[in-house]
């Protein structure tokens, strides 16, 4: 039982993955909340998405993949703008055209021989293959995501509480929303090395979804999405390690399998609180 | 808490406001002349899509005047949404909604301050919550929730609150409740700027603001609410703007809630 506890932590690889995927964790419990929140998951799953073109350009070139990236999701988010202009098309109708045209663009790239990435590393991560640069982008990221978002919290709750009313507080929306939406992209831009493509949204959403269920004030949701964050990446890596199954999508499944957790406990709490509610006084 | 305001001081002076939505070629509400002074509770009557919200909107700051004049000189202005559209799901307690009222005194950068705490346990004690502050907001009751709201106008502040429809929803006792505490913030010198349909409500209060995309009276109730005013401000489904164009009354709701969604 030690041995398979202790095992994992001999590879040095594994370790930077629970370091990486740590950090990660610290940044999703912050941010993620907020995302959950303020509804933005649509656009956390559609940027991350969308830069897939960025991110098989950056590995046909042999430029890092942080500035592949970053290009893929300026195009993506410059792209969804022109579109959702056109006035026959809502905005999510515009969003889903974008990104799908996206995704189909960054297959059909990375499918050329060319290609000297696989794709499927670019699609689900490398949790095991981070460097110390990611480590390093991710410790910074973390950090600079926990100050802004400590120091704006006050006016991102009245803001996330009630719109209209915030404006009447003195603060308007909208330069707060293109923070959050700023620092989603940086997340995404981070995470995705670990993460890949297509699992990223997991590691951002998941948790601070599974915590909104668990919790109903702001600070022990932050801090349950961040613990569960932890508790996912660890089990993940774990599985993957012992079941030799992909890291990406073991950290993914565990977090989806903490929420799973998360609904059956609410909805057996519901239940009971109806059948005591049911007792005649 | 007091806003330390002489009764009669004016709070919000409009001269044949306008105010038309991004888009729309005819405007949501027109014609507005009005003013409210401190100590005066002023309802806004009219039927959905009758322009009061765009009204507060303008009030607040949101939505721009296409035309005419507004003057606020008293400065801020608190408002009081309808608890049926605030976040039930948000994880906030009582007392955080209460502090949100500090917002307004700091700068982004600034996080509230032990005395605000204090002030917001205070205006929670005011509206009689002081033992909910702990609770979850999206947990209280309807009137519950909707003094909580006012807690959070005593703690930013303002001489002058608007009101959507705050009795909305409730049973007779939080109303009485809620009528009480209104009247008191009136006495002490607040201006209450109230949107409602309900007629019986207005004619309780000191003057009546008739809306229906245009200003069809103002004044004290009892000689404003004629038949003729209720029956053009709630009746027919043509109204005659003033030089004599005629517009259709959009169907309710239309123009309500235009910025109903969050950050996308």
């Amino acid at each position: 039982m030690i041995a398979w506890l202790t095992d994992p932590l001999a590879h040095g690889i594994v370790v930077r993955g629970i370091l990486e995927l740590t950090l990660l964790g610290v940044v999703s419990g912050a941010l993620g909340c907020w995302i959950v929140l303020s509804g933005m998951s649509y656009s956390a799953e559609s940027l991350a998405h969308g830069m897939l073109p960025g991110l098989v350009g950056a590995a046909l070139l042999g430029v890092p993949v942080l500035v592949g990236g970053a290009v893929g999701l300026v195009i993506a988010a410059v792209s969804i703008v022109l579109v959702a202009r056109v006035p026959q098309l809502d905005s999510d109708v515009a969003v889903s055209v974008v990104v799908t045209a996206l995704l189909g663009l960054g297959v059909l790239m990375g499918l050329s021989p060319r290609t000297p990435a696989g794709l499927g590393e670019i699609l689900f991560g490398d949790v095991l293959g981070v460097s110390d640069l990611d480590v390093g982008l991710a410790a910074g990221l973390g950090v600079a995501i926990v100050v802004v978002l400590v120091v704006l919290h006050p006016t991102l709750m009245a803001i996330g509480f009630d719109r209209a009313g915030a404006r009447a507080l003195g603060r308007s929306p909208g330069p707060f929303d293109v923070v959050l939406a700023v620092l989603l992209a940086a997340a995404t831009l981070v995470a995705v090395q670990a993460l890949g493509n297509l699992l990223v949204v997991a590691m951002l959403v998941g948790p601070a979804a599974t915590a909104r269920l668990l919790c109903d004030r702001m600070a022990t949701m932050m801090l349950t999405a961040t613990l569960v964050a932890f508790a996912g990446s660890l089990a993940g890596l774990y599985l993957s390690f012992h079941a030799s199954v992909a890291a990406g999508a073991a950290v993914t499944v565990s977090i989806l399998a903490l929420y799973g957790l998360a609904l059956t406990w609410r909805a057996a709490r519901g239940l009971r609180a109806r059948r005591t509610a049911a007792v005649p006084v | 808490m007091s806003p330390a305001l002489t009764p009669g001081t004016l709070l919000v002076d409009a001269d044949d406001l306008a105010a038309t939505y991004p888009g729309a070629t005819v405007p949501a509400v027109a014609s507005a002349t009005f003013v409210v002074r401190a100590g005066e509770r002023v309802s806004v009557l009219g039927p959905n899509g009758g322009g009061k919200s765009t009204l507060f909107r303008v009030l607040t700051g949101e939505l721009p005047l296409s035309s005419g004049a507004l003057a606020l000189p008293a400065g801020r202005v608190a408002l009081v949404p309808q608890t049926e559209r605030s976040r039930l799901d948000f994880p906030v307690s009582a007392l955080d909604v209460a502090l949100m009222g500090a917002v307004s005194r700091m700068p982004w950068w600034r996080r509230p301050s032990r005395a605000d705490r204090a002030l917001a346990r205070e205006a929670l004690g005011r509206v009689g919550l002081a033992d909910r502050a702990q609770r979850t907001f999206g947990d209280l009751s309807g009137g519950q929730r909707q003094r909580v709201l006012v807690a959070r106008a005593l703690v930013q502040d303002a001489p002058l609150l608007l009101l959507d429809e705050p009795f909305s929803g409730l049973d007779v006792p939080s109303a009485e409740r809620l009528r009480a505490l209104l009247d008191d913030l009136a006495a002490e010198g607040r201006g209450l700027l109230m949107a409602t349909h309900d007629i019986e409500q207005a004619r309780s209060w000191d003057r009546v603001l008739c809306l229906n995309r245009v200003q069809i009276a103002f004044g004290p109730p009892a000689a404003t609410l004629t038949e003729e005013v209720v029956e053009r401000t709630y009746g027919g489904e043509i109204v005659t703007l003033p030089g004599g164009a005629r517009v259709g009354i959009l169907p309710a709701h239309h123009h309500d809630h235009p910025d109903g969604g969050h950050g996308a």
